[in-house]
């Protein structure tokens, strides 16, 4: 492979140039004090970071620890059945990969981090992904193409025990839960009292209808013509949702409560994941990949063209812990609240999927897996200059929880320039007319933010200040298509995990093909987390406050599996000169999940411990006493109940990581005393497991 | 090994160039949302399961559909 041929002098030369830039980049973003900053600096710094690490780190690791062998068949070869097993182009596949590894999460993560400044967000994205992320997810699609493309849990099975695969499925079943709960959550704060919003939302569902019954019964599996239909319908419903809005007849049909919205998605989840995957589910599927694809290559665009100042600090005051957005200070919460983007282990699932089952040779491992996540953490570094081009009091006021600011315009402004933000009323009031909403004010969970940002450096590009509200909502609109399909496969993706789980137990409740079943087994998926999510809705502090860094611990920690795994393989290689390279990213999730578990658990500040809020209620409640925002005896019953919940969630997380760090140093041990590969991979002497 | 440069649409003879291009950016749409080459398919199962019946077109895509949102999860968040 010519990439890792020892370079010539032409190509020394190239790196060596690629290195000052990034350098010249780095300097100017990080010297900077107090003067305004071009966000093309961070791209440039981003983009000559990810060239280097990949050439110079990427390439090392499927050199050296990997030693990938391009004489090895791979399962693609092995198992071709033109249908799963398929060996495909690696550019091919490299969209296949990044198309199933991008979705809301790295949009959202650094959104949230922006309350601490641009740059300690930034700093954790680009070392995050270089020396966590991008190697999880290569090593991980390494493991599984050298095992018939098994998955994640199959292979900590039988590499590490069948009760340490067994922890793991249960770690990632809490995650699938509360990862589903975390999104729903977001869709709420971005469609409550937005009738624009929830109109465009809502049509998609008929218009999945149509597209789902044109591509079955009229032009069967006509992808491309059922997508512009689709696309067209959905401009236009985006186009019409303005007027709905400004009509004073149609408007209150869509304006609904949070609590409302909650209770219709819940409703939603349901129904959706029991339908056939054809009418709801594929056709929007298809919408929202190729918006998503569309949206990011726009964004990308856009800045570049643009070239909008970034107006957010490059550090805030924020960084000790106070801020409103999220509570909790910079270690461990800000390598919490930006997972995907920087290392997420959902990706450990992606890469032991469908990816393995494709790649025509090892060779490509790197680019695909290593290069991929490259590619999502670049998403979220433009979410991040999405967030920092917006005025930084607008972006205090639409995270910050109404319980904080209020819910008037003159009182959020007042308070936002108590913490060194300056906004004007006007500024506020302004924004939401000129986006197209009756208010910004504590609109959480990301996606409105970024929607403003979009519509902020896309109108500069098309259609100027008139357009802000249709960009606005263009941007809500793709995140809220994505999150609902993610809603819908993630609840069916559960559904077949309980019967599993409950299966063990009951064989007869595994028969997916009963409707019974799969009744039962979809409505405790949905119970538990429309649970999660209605306790986010009614939660005081706003709920992404409370459930977004839970959704970063656990997705933190099945990284943190993923990675002990990797590394327990490598020394079953008898590769330990190279076992570094995973054990020192999961030492370090392991630091930071673990103190940011501990801490929301027990953590003496009520707005970081569960615990200490949970007995600061209980002592009022014990008193007799309401405190806000509950109005009740029975609502200070419930948010007692709910951190209790909470606490429990988090200590499982925390137990589930330890378990498998245990498993994985007892197999460490056993490896060390064997002088020969104990791993089990397809195509060597140990491959007692393979499949005909 | 194939060479890695080959694979690359701009390093084919200019006539085949653009096709090439529009052809792996289809194929790429359409692995994004699940459905492998059709084409593909049918070859590999006439040249190494002649005994097996091949699926139509519509058979073939109901079968990638259901198979993509079984079991597992098959993307990210």
């Amino acid at each position: 492979m010519n990439a890792l041929a020892i370079p010539n002098a032409f190509s020394k030369l190239l790196w060596a140039g690629i290195a000052v830039c990034g350098a010249i980049a780095f300097a100017v973003v990080g010297l900077a004090r107090g003067e305004i900053i071009n966000s093309v600096w961070l791209v440039v710094a981003a983009i000559c970071t990810y060239l280097i690490a990949y050439r110079f780190y990427g390439l090392f690791i499927g050199r050296a620890a990997m030693r990938l062998d391009a004489s090895r068949t791979t399962p693609a070869y092995r198992h071709n059945d033109g249908l799963d097993y398929v060996p495909t182009n690696r550019y091919v596949l490299f969209g296949h990969h990044f198309a199933a590894i991008a979705g809301a999460g790295p949009l959202v993560g650094p959104v949230l981090a922006a309350q601490m400044g641009y740059l300690p967000g930034t700093l954790w994205i680009l070392a995050g992904v270089v020396f966590a992320g991008a190697v999880q997810d290569s090593l991980v699609l390494f493991l599984s193409t050298r095992r018939d493309g098994r998955s994640l849990g199959e292979i900590i099975r039988s590499e590490m025990g069948p009760t340490a695969g067994a922890i793991a499925l249960v770690g990632v079943f809490l995650i699938m839960i509360i990862i589903l709960a975390v999104l729903a959550l977001v869709v709420v704060k971005a469609l409550a009292g937005s009738p624009w919003g929830a109109f465009t939302v809502m049509t998609t569902i008929p218009i999945a209808i149509i597209m789902g019954v044109y591509s079955r019964f009229i032009r069967p599996g006509k992808i491309g013509e059922m997508s512009v239909i689709g696309f067209v319908l959905l401009m236009t419903a985006l186009v019409f949702g303005r007027s709905v809005a400004e009509s004073p007849a149609l408007a209150p049909y869509f304006d609904y409560s949070g609590e409302m919205l909650a209770i219709m998605l819940i409703g939603y989840g349901f129904v959706a994941s029991v339908l056939p995957v054809w009418l709801l589910l594929a056709p929007r599927d298809y919408l929202s990949t190729f918006l998503k694809i569309g949206a990011i290559a726009g964004l990308a665009l856009g800045i570049l063209i643009v070239m909008p100042p970034l107006k957010m600090a490059a550090v805030t005051r924020f960084i000790d812990g106070t801020g409103p957005v999220f509570s909790g200070a910079l270690f461990p919460f800000l390598f919490i609240t930006i997972a995907c983007g920087a290392v997420s282990g959902f990706h450990a699932l992606i890469a032991s999927g469908t990816t393995p089952k494709m790649i025509e040779s090892e060779t490509q491992i790197p680019f695909i897996g290593y290069g991929g996540m490259l590619m999502e953490s670049f998403v979220a570094m433009m979410a991040m200059v999405a967030a920092s081009v917006i005025e930084p009091g607008v972006y205090f006021a639409m995270n910050s929880p109404a319980g904080l600011i209020g819910t008037d315009a003159v009182k959020a402004a007042a308070t936002i320039g108590s913490w060194g933000f300056s906004v004007t009323p006007d500024m506020l009031t302004n924004t939401a007319r000129e986006v197209g909403e009756t208010t910004i004010l504590s609109r959480a969970g990301g996606a409105p933010t970024l929607a403003v940002g979009m519509a902020e450096i896309f109108s500069n590009v098309l259609g100027g200040r008139a357009l802000m509200g249709f960009w606005y909502h263009f941007a809500i609109l793709f995140e809220a298509l994505f999150i609902l399909t993610a809603v819908d496969a993630g609840t069916r993706a559960c559904r077949f995990m309980v019967q599993d789980m409950v299966g063990a137990a009951i064989p007869a409740f595994r028969n997916t093909e009963s409707w019974a079943n799969n009744l039962i087994a979809t409505t405790i998926a949905v119970a538990m987390w429309g649970y999660i999510l209605y306790t986010g809705v009614i939660d005081p502090l706003g709920g992404i406050n409370t459930l977004w860094p839970l959704f970063g611990i656990s997705n933190q920690m099945l990284a943190g599996i993923a990675l002990i795994t990797c590394t327990v393989v490598l020394f079953k290689m008898k590769r330990q000169q190279y076992a570094w390279i995973a054990a020192v990213p999961a030492l370090w999730l392991l630091i930071c999940t673990l103190t940011a578990g501990l801490q929301k658990v027990f953590h003496p500040d009520p707005a970081i411990g569960f615990l200490s809020h949970a007995a600061r209620f209980g002592a009022a409640l014990a008193d007799g006493k309401v405190l806000a925002p509950a109005k009740t005896i029975d609502q200070m019953r419930q948010i007692v109940f709910n951190d209790y919940v909470d606490a429990s969630l988090a200590s499982a997380f925390v137990l589930v990581v330890l378990s498998v760090l245990a498993f994985g140093l007892l197999e460490i041990r056993r490896a060390r005393t064997i002088d020969r590969p104990t791993v089990r991979e397809t195509g060597t002497e140990q491959a007692g497991l393979a499949r005909a | 090994m194939r060479d890695p440069m080959t694979d690359l649409p701009w390093s084919t003879p200019a006539a085949g160039r653009l096709k090439t291009l529009v052809n792996r950016i289809r194929e790429t749409s359409r692995l994004m949302v699940g459905i492998p080459d059709y084409d593909r398919y049918v070859a590999h199962v006439s040249a190494n399961h002649p005994e097996q019946p091949v699926m139509s077109y519509r058979e073939f895509f109901d079968n990638r559909q259901q198979a993509r949102y079984g079991m597992g999860m098959k993307r990210c968040c």
